[in-house]
């Protein structure tokens, strides 16, 4: 079977395995280092990482360049662009520079809006949203040509993804705005955290029955939980987010020194639900600022070793 | 309509520091019924500045005329006579008619009294919301009447992003999410079919000045 773009993600999901992604926040400076420490814990562990742009319109090493350094350290990165900071223009530069350097995977993303971060006074640029983000990168893949419709030399081939969030209002509207994203062109999805279990069981059955999930995968966003004040911040501040009261009260149920151990087992109890679930193709791990935890949630959730495809 | 509001009036102040006499001009219009710039909003600034200047013991006399717009050449034309009695001009009117007023008037330093916020609607006596950023490519049709590029926070043609919360923006939960409201709208008239397919990039060529000529007219040879 010819691969689209031949990455390391794209293999393991085109064989049949049950995927099992990162997540790396590039740091707040220019030190290399910072970054390769945190790739060290996910070696070995993921199928690809995903590396954040801007994440909460903060400024940070920029993605691509942050991706450049896992790729030295032979990790795949999974090259995430928002639609805030860049035009068409700087886009599709960025997409051409990432791919001529080793980049296979990219996650198409709106990006939080800009008012949240460090630079509340930027002008936001969405000169495209995510979804035609999706589609530019397509084109520029399948076509060979730019958003212009200009002739290309050289075909960045990208493993194209994006975000969905099953949990956002309006829940009915939301297996529709997947399908949009598959129209568009993308190959997989990953979800937002996902907490309630029976939103999401809903949210997976709807997309079955409309046979998207035959035509990309999906990979189930999974964020343990550290302490009940995460749990609690998540389920007021986080806009999107949808955390039952019964994940905070098994929290709280673990006793002092144990929240942490119980939001992991909370994890892999997830994480062995969805490799049952039809529909979910695996699953992406955002261990926000716990990269080091890694290792031991990849053990306890039994997704080790990490298939190897040549 | 227009909406503005009034600078401050440190900068306003500021701006007409060195001039001994300058002829405040009202715009009868948009600005006039968002309460920034009409006859009233004149007489309250002149008045002001008048007594600010008298305390710094550097006097201004202060003229006033608003006209029925600044943006239309027609009423401009009874400024012609009264501009060189004064050393400067402050115009109240939106950023359209200031630049009017000031193409005509070349050799007079013209100065701002409002800024210039949006195209909105008047949701009660003094309180205005936008509702319009001209595009120059109307989708209202397919939005159920609800513009994305001014009511979502990012402008988006395809939403809702994921961060809608319970209806509100991400931004500020007094905001309502817009493409929550297109979806609702659309829902209800039965015509969600209008948002299934995804809308291309949009032709944006609104950073270069637009001109508008209507079927059946055209630019004059000498405007």
């Amino acid at each position: 079977m010819e691969l689209k773009s031949g990455s390391n993600l794209e293999k393991v999901l085109t064989a049949g395995h049950f995927a099992f992604t990162g997540e790396l926040g590039p740091p707040r400076g220019a030190d290399a280092a910072e970054v390769r420490e945190k790739a060290e814990h996910l070696k070995g562990m993921v199928d690809a990482v995903n590396i954040t742009d801007n994440q909460t319109a903060m400024v940070r090493m920029s993605s691509w360049a942050a991706s450049l350094i896992l790729l030295q350290e032979g990790l795949e990165p999974n090259f995430q662009m928002v639609c805030r900071d860049r035009n068409r223009l700087a886009m599709q530069a960025d997409i051409l520079g990432a791919y001529a350097h080793g980049i296979r995977n990219m996650l198409c993303l709106s990006g939080d809006h800009q008012q949240f971060g460090d630079h509340p006074q930027a002008m936001g640029v969405f000169d495209i949203d995510s979804m035609q983000l999706i589609s530019m990168t397509k084109q520029m893949r399948d076509e060979g040509t730019f958003l212009s419709g200009a002739e290309l030399h050289g075909v960045p081939k990208m493993f194209i993804g994006a975000a969905a969030n099953p949990f956002a209002e309006p829940f009915e509207w939301r297996v529709h705005r997947l399908g949009k994203k598959i129209a568009a062109g993308v190959d997989f999805i990953q979800t937002q955290c996902i907490y309630n279990m029976e939103r999401f069981r809903e949210w997976v059955k709807r997309a079955n029955d409309m046979g998207l999930t035959e035509k990309a995968y999906i990979l189930a966003g999974v964020t343990p939980m550290k302490s009940v004040g995460m749990a609690k911040y998540m389920k007021a501040k986080v806009p999107g987010m949808d955390v039952p009261d019964e994940i905070i009260k098994r929290l709280q149920g673990a006793g002092k020194g144990k929240v942490a151990d119980e939001g992991i087992n909370i994890a892999c109890d997830q994480i062995e639900e969805f490799k049952e679930m039809k529909g979910v193709a695996g699953v992406h791990l955002m261990a926000i600022e716990w990269e080091h935890k890694v290792p031991e949630i990849a053990e306890r959730a039994k997704v080790l070793p990490r298939p190897q495809i040549d | 309509m227009i909406v503005a509001k009034r600078k401050p009036f440190e900068e306003i102040k500021s701006m007409i520091k060195d001039y001994k006499k300058v002829l405040n001009v009202g715009c009868g219009t948009c600005v006039a019924v968002c309460l920034a710039g009409g006859e009233k909003e004149v007489d309250v600034l002149n008045a002001e500045l008048d007594m600010a200047r008298k305390l710094e013991e550097s006097p201004i006399e202060l003229g006033k005329i608003t006209v029925e717009r600044q943006c239309d050449r027609e009423y401009l034309e009874t400024l012609d006579s009264m501009v060189d009695d004064y050393d400067a001009i402050l115009s109240m009117a939106c950023g359209a008619g200031i630049q009017f007023l000031a193409e005509r008037f070349a050799h007079k330093p013209v100065f701002p009294g409002v800024d210039t916020s949006f195209i909105g609607i008047n949701q009660d006596v003094g309180w205005y919301e936008e509702r319009c950023r001209s595009c120059n490519s109307c989708v209202l049709g397919m939005t159920g009447g609800i513009c994305p590029v001014t009511m979502c926070a990012k402008g988006l043609y395809n939403g809702p992003c994921g961060g809608t919360n319970q209806g509100s923006c991400e931004i500020h939960k007094d905001q309502p999410c817009a493409w929550y409201m297109i979806y609702e709208r659309l829902e209800r008239q039965g015509r969600l079919d209008s948002i299934m397919d995804v809308v291309p990039a949009q032709d944006w060529r609104n950073q270069t000045p637009r001109t508008v000529i209507q079927p059946g007219y055209k630019k004059p040879e000498a405007a």
